[in-house]
């Protein structure tokens, strides 16, 4: 019986039209892109996002880089990524982003155009997700590699040395793997809450205070969060002073892999509600 | 695959507010007016007949389709609304491609689908232009252009004539004849209601939510039986005819045309009018050049029916 319902499931999903899905996803994506990514409404995103670079190059021109002063410096970019990224710039900046994908089009009353194009709304929403996705990462992903840059390049030889023949290439990769999950993550977040409400921002701020109380609350709890995953896939961990110490909290010690793959199933569980909201969404533009 | 838009008792309501109450219709091809004043439930049947609301009860389908197989269904369907907004910072240009590619065809095929609907709107080079400067009227064309870009067999225009000068509105009105000749479903809602009535095969009279009349507008004005049907005859001697027509029992008004050469006669049966109106021609008192019905127009019957003066809107 269960045997049967599969391969009736497997015949159903072969007869989809994938090839056209996987077309228009591509050109819708390639549509939001041009559309959003390049927009002076968007510049506060890009000052979140390049803030801690200009710091960085302030402090590349003011100050002298003495070697002993590389592991100081390494630990500054850690507490950069782990209080600034994670928990203001690109929390944010997706919300910024992704916010607007889909509620953002109902205020301006252009959301139908796309609801009546031939696309399957699934298909709609994780195009408009993949973009707002790489659109983040493209922002923070550059502040984050432009920081790193101008915070080794001050330090010459040492630098060179930490950079390439020590663990300085192997911690950028877990700092741009730890700012694509984080958009990813926040941005599924924020997509579905501003499907949910139609002002999503203090929908947002009981987010923000729910990831900074997240290490104190059960573990169970704990997987309900993006900032707990990340938390675990920092190369270099920073212990917080005053406020920012209840932001590292010693948590249940997780795998890397773990928490890479339970933070994807969080955004997939996400993304899966959403598409749910997209398939019953109505235009109903005077309740904007 | 069926040839109709079918609504089968569908209700929509929004909370607790009424948006259309038991609607069942059945629309052939042709051009199809929804005549209703505002808030009667016109655009909440076309956003329903194009899935951006979802019916409270009832099934909808067009040609077959429903929107849930967006890629079948938008194929087949275009849809101008009436919201006069578009994605920021686009060229005209970009809108109509741009939806053309979300079709999932070859670009070269959607630059020329493109390059043909902006020619038939007569936008011209203004296409190249972002949106955000465009007139009303010119907002509206391009708008038109998006929804006719891909050959839809169904095209649902709400109000696709406001903003448009006397100009556009005519080349709009000979498209959407032209479009309606070739076989296309053209649904339209416009309060112009002089000018969709020349074009129009059908009309679909709403208010209040409720269906108060559909068909044709000729059949449709038959059947408002409380309100004598009026017909101008043009003849050489109106006053006699008016005279012989008068002293009929189911002639109820004649009244002489302004320019004294023909005579406008209200009669409560309309077949036995035309029977003695024969009659009389036979017996050569009067020479008649021509007989019309005088009120059996969509405005005519949207105010028998509706029964508020002025035009609906």
């Amino acid at each position: 019986m269960i045997g049967e319902r599969l391969v009736h499931m497997r015949q159903k999903l072969a007869q989809q039209p994938w090839g056209l899905w996987w077309i228009q996803m591509l050109r819708m994506t390639r549509i939001e892109l041009r559309r959003n990514l390049f927009s002076w409404r968007a510049s506060w995103i890009y000052f979140l996002a390049f803030v801690p670079t200009l710091i960085l190059f302030i402090h590349l021109l003011a100050d002298t880089h003495p070697s002993f002063m590389l592991s100081d410096d390494t630990n500054v970019l850690a507490g950069i990524v782990q209080f600034y990224y994670l928990r203001l710039g690109i929390f944010f900046g997706c919300l910024g982003i992704f916010s607007r994908l889909i509620r953002g089009e109902m205020i301006e009353r252009s959301l139908h155009y796309y609801l009546l194009s031939p696309v399957r709304r699934e298909v709609l929403l994780l195009a408009k997700f993949a973009a707002g996705s790489i659109s983040a990462v493209l922002l923070f992903g550059s502040a984050m590699v432009a920081g790193f840059v101008l915070l080794y390049s001050g330090f010459g030889a040492a630098g060179r040395d930490y950079v390439f023949d020590g663990p300085g290439l192997s911690q950028l990769q877990a700092y741009l793997g730890i700012v694509v999950l984080g958009c990813l993550g926040y941005g599924a977040v924020f997509l579905l809450l501003s499907m949910i409400f139609k002002n999503p921002t203090p929908a947002a701020l009981l987010v923000l205070g729910w990831e900074a109380i997240n290490p104190v609350l059960p573990s169970l709890l704990q997987r309900i969060s993006v900032a707990s995953y990340l938390r675990h896939l920092m190369p270099v961990q920073v212990n917080g002073q005053g406020i920012f110490a209840l932001l590292t909290v010693p948590t249940e010690p997780v795998s890397a892999w773990a928490a890479v793959i339970g933070l994807l199933v969080l955004i997939g569980a996400v993304l899966f509600y959403s598409c749910y909201l997209m398939r019953t969404l109505e235009i109903r533009y005077t309740t904007e | 695959m069926s040839d109709r838009i079918v609504f089968d008792d569908v209700s929509k309501f929004y909370g607790e507010v009424l948006g259309v109450n038991r609607i069942s219709l059945s629309i052939p091809p042709g051009v199809t007016t929804l005549v209703g004043p505002n808030g009667s439930g016109k655009t909440t049947l076309m956003n329903l007949m194009t899935g951006l609301v979802q019916p409270s009860s009832g099934r909808i389908s067009v040609l077959g389709l429903t929107p849930g197989d967006a890629a079948e269904f938008f194929t087949a369907v275009g849809y101008c609304t009436q919201f006069d907004s578009f994605p920021r910072g686009i060229t005209g240009w970009e809108f109509v491609l741009d939806s053309l590619l979300l079709h999932g065809i070859e670009e070269a095929m959607a630059v020329d689908l493109a390059i043909e609907s902006i020619e038939r709107v007569k936008l011209g080079e203004a296409a190249r232009r972002k949106i955000a400067g465009y007139s009303k009227g010119m907002r509206q064309k391009i708008r038109l252009a998006q929804a006719i870009a891909h050959h839809p067999r169904v095209l649902v225009l709400d109000e696709p004539l406001n903003g448009l000068d006397p100009m556009a509105r005519a080349e709009s009105m000979a498209l959407f004849e032209e479009l309606g000749r070739q076989g296309m479903h053209v649904v339209i809602s416009s309060h112009i209601l002089d000018e969709v009535d020349r074009i129009s095969d059908r009309v679909v009279l709403i208010t209040g939510g409720y269906l108060v009349a559909e068909g044709d507008i000729h059949q449709v004005r038959k059947e408002v039986h409380d309100k004598p049907m009026q017909v101008l005859v043009r003849c050489d001697q109106p006053q006699v005819l008016a005279a012989r027509m008068f002293a009929i029992d189911h002639c109820v008004e004649a009244r002489l045309h302004g320019d004294g050469r023909g005579v406008f006669l209200r009669t409560r049966d309309i077949d036995l009018f035309y029977s003695m109106l024969n009659g009389i021609a036979a017996e050569g008192l009067v020479k008649i050049e021509a007989v019309a019905p005088a009120d059996d127009d969509a405005n005519a019957i949207y105010q028998y029916l509706i029964g508020t003066e002025g035009s609906a809107s």
